[in-house]
């Protein structure tokens, strides 16, 4: 892989911020985009920019195929069966609030059990208790051990016939732990529930194939994949879609509307309320032609070599503390300096030129599970280099002299 | 010394810093001296949550001026509040609740009481003039 090509792909990575060359670790929380998905943007308002679906005219068809025909890549990306178990939503905190609301008035019972873990982002737990509270049904929660991976014991023994569904992470954001969601989905399948795994994490890291993981719903966000913000997806298993009343009503949604009621049109229009980020899908395509272009193969192998670099260097500074050493493990490094406070070293960080996460990452019970404040994150993706890393490190140290 | 003085002449302190680290390094020495909020109001009804830090405040009235004390789990954060109770302790409470706080922007630190950071200092700031406000109508 050619890392300077790569590299120059992407315009802000070689932006200076207080007269320091730009280091970027916060590709947790979204990743830069290449010039040809910026290019993309440009071209979709000067050349295709028309509302979807209805319009009879050349635009408006224009723009329908450009849409439809990231549909189509999203399905060979993950391997989905069907092209309209394809869902686009706002992101994966919107694709979870669906499941959540139209599986969960109908498929939750009261006395029944959600299954989460401990290691959920906020987005994978809220929605849940919203609705367990709604639907007087209880949630329960696998614990994480010490090395920050599920309690895969527990977890089998918390699951019954009584358990309506489990929600869990593929990749935690704040630990990097990749979690075995194949096994999960076995399990749970065995016992007749659905399961519904945030891919916010992993869609970013690896190519997902619905079939051989068999998860009833999957959601990701197309910002951490090189794409826009404001776009997520939902896989959903035909069978449970088919059987969910829509999320929102408007627009697409419709077949015939009375003033009486309505019928809902197939799937996936019947989840694509309102007119949806048309050109964020556009530009989506642009983004996963891009990332098979470099090849995923490439992606994983050059993330997991900086991640063991990263660990490797930061275990040398004495009083570091890494947070989550799962076995398997994403390029995501979550550590505290001893004595020091994440947003300070965050802080100073900074103003060097080194952009890292800070705070509880949106995962406090990971946090608590801890006994601690917060964490320093910093997540790799494919574009970071080894001498960006030994700027972290340097970094570091100057941190531990100024608050020593 | 009014709390318009006492702005300006953090500014002017702060204008002889040459970089960021600089300054980070005097408000870490602040930060040590903050006037620390006494251990029995240091409750959880007292701490101002954020994301990034957490700020416990307190307030007294003496002879009509309002004093404050505070703590914070992050010492940059720390040495801000140190600031910030400089300009506002012991003045009057009609004058917190007016004071215009451009100083905080002036020496570069936006930043850390903008509300999307949400390290508890805006929350903190916002807790000073309520409390001043509170001494006001008392007062009144």
């Amino acid at each position: 892989m050619d890392i300077a090509k790569i590299r120059s792909d992407f315009p802000i990575l070689s932006e200076v911020v207080y007269d320091k060359p730009l280091a970027y670790f916060d590709n947790a929380a979204t990743s830069q985009k290449p010039q040809v998905v910026i290019d993309a943007i440009s071209n979709y308002y000067t050349h295709i920019n028309s509302n979807i679906h209805r319009g009879v005219h050349y635009l408006s068809q224009r723009a329908t195929d450009a849409f439809e025909e990231t549909r189509k890549k999203v399905q060979k990306h993950i391997n989905a069966e069907h092209i309209h178990e394809v869902i686009f939503t706002k992101g994966t905190t919107d694709g979870i609030n669906l499941v959540a609301s139209s599986f969960g008035q109908n498929f939750i019972g009261e006395g029944e059990e959600v299954i989460i873990s401990n290691m959920e982002h906020h987005s994978n737990i809220v929605p849940w208790q919203l609705i367990c509270a709604q639907r007087g049904a209880q949630l329960k929660v696998i614990p994480i051990t010490d090395q920050g991976e599920l309690d895969m014991d527990t977890f089998r023994k918390l699951l019954n016939k009584n358990t309506a569904l489990v929600a869990i992470n593929h990749i935690s954001n704040s630990l990097g732990t990749v979690n075995p969601v194949k096994e999960i989905v076995e399990a749970a399948h065995e016992v007749g529930t659905a399961v519904l795994i945030d891919g916010a994490q992993s869609a970013p890291h690896m190519p997902i194939d619905m079939q051989d993981i068999g998860a009833d719903f999957y959601t990701f966000s197309a910002h951490k994949m090189c794409g826009p913000t404001g776009l997520g997806v939902l896989y959903g298993r035909e069978e449970w879609l088919e059987k969910m009343p829509p999320y929102q009503g408007g627009g697409e949604m419709i077949k015939e509307v009375f003033l009486d009621h309505s019928t809902w049109a197939d799937l996936p229009y019947k989840f694509e309320a309102g007119t949806p980020n048309i050109s964020e899908v556009v530009v989506f395509g642009h983004a996963l032609d891009y990332l098979n272009g470099i090849g995923w193969d490439v992606i994983q192998e050059r993330e997991q070599a900086l991640l063991h670099y990263a660990t490797e260097k930061l275990k040398q500074i004495e009083g570091l503390k890494i947070y989550g050493e799962a076995r398997n493990k994403a390029s995501v490094i979550s550590f505290l300096l001893e004595g020091i406070h994440p947003y300070d070293t965050g802080m100073v960080l900074d103003k060097l030129g080194v952009a890292v996460r800070t705070g509880h990452h949106c995962t406090q019970p990971v946090m608590d599970r801890f006994e601690i404040p917060g964490t320093v994150r910093a997540s790799f993706a494919f574009y970071n280099t080894e001498e960006e890393i030994d700027r972290l490190i340097e970094g570091l140290k100057r941190v531990k002299t100024m608050f020593a | 010394m009014s709390i318009e003085e006492k702005q300006i002449e953090i500014v002017d302190e702060f204008s002889m810093f040459e970089d960021w680290m600089q300054k980070y390094d005097y408000l870490i020495d602040l930060g040590k001296s903050v006037p620390l909020i006494d251990e029995r109001y240091k409750t959880p009804d007292q701490v101002i949550k954020g994301c990034q830090s957490q700020v416990w405040l307190n307030a007294a009235s003496n002879g009509g001026k309002v004093t404050f004390t505070a703590d914070s789990d992050a010492i940059i954060t720390k040495g801000i509040i140190s600031l910030l109770i400089r300009v506002l302790s012991n003045e009057k409470p009609e004058d917190i609740v007016n004071a215009d706080l451009h100083f905080i922007d002036e020496i570069g630190l936006k930043e850390h009481l903008s509300p999307t950071r949400a390290n508890g200092l805006l929350a903190m700031v916002k807790q000073m003039k309520f409390y001043a406000l509170a001494y006001q109508s008392k007062n009144d």
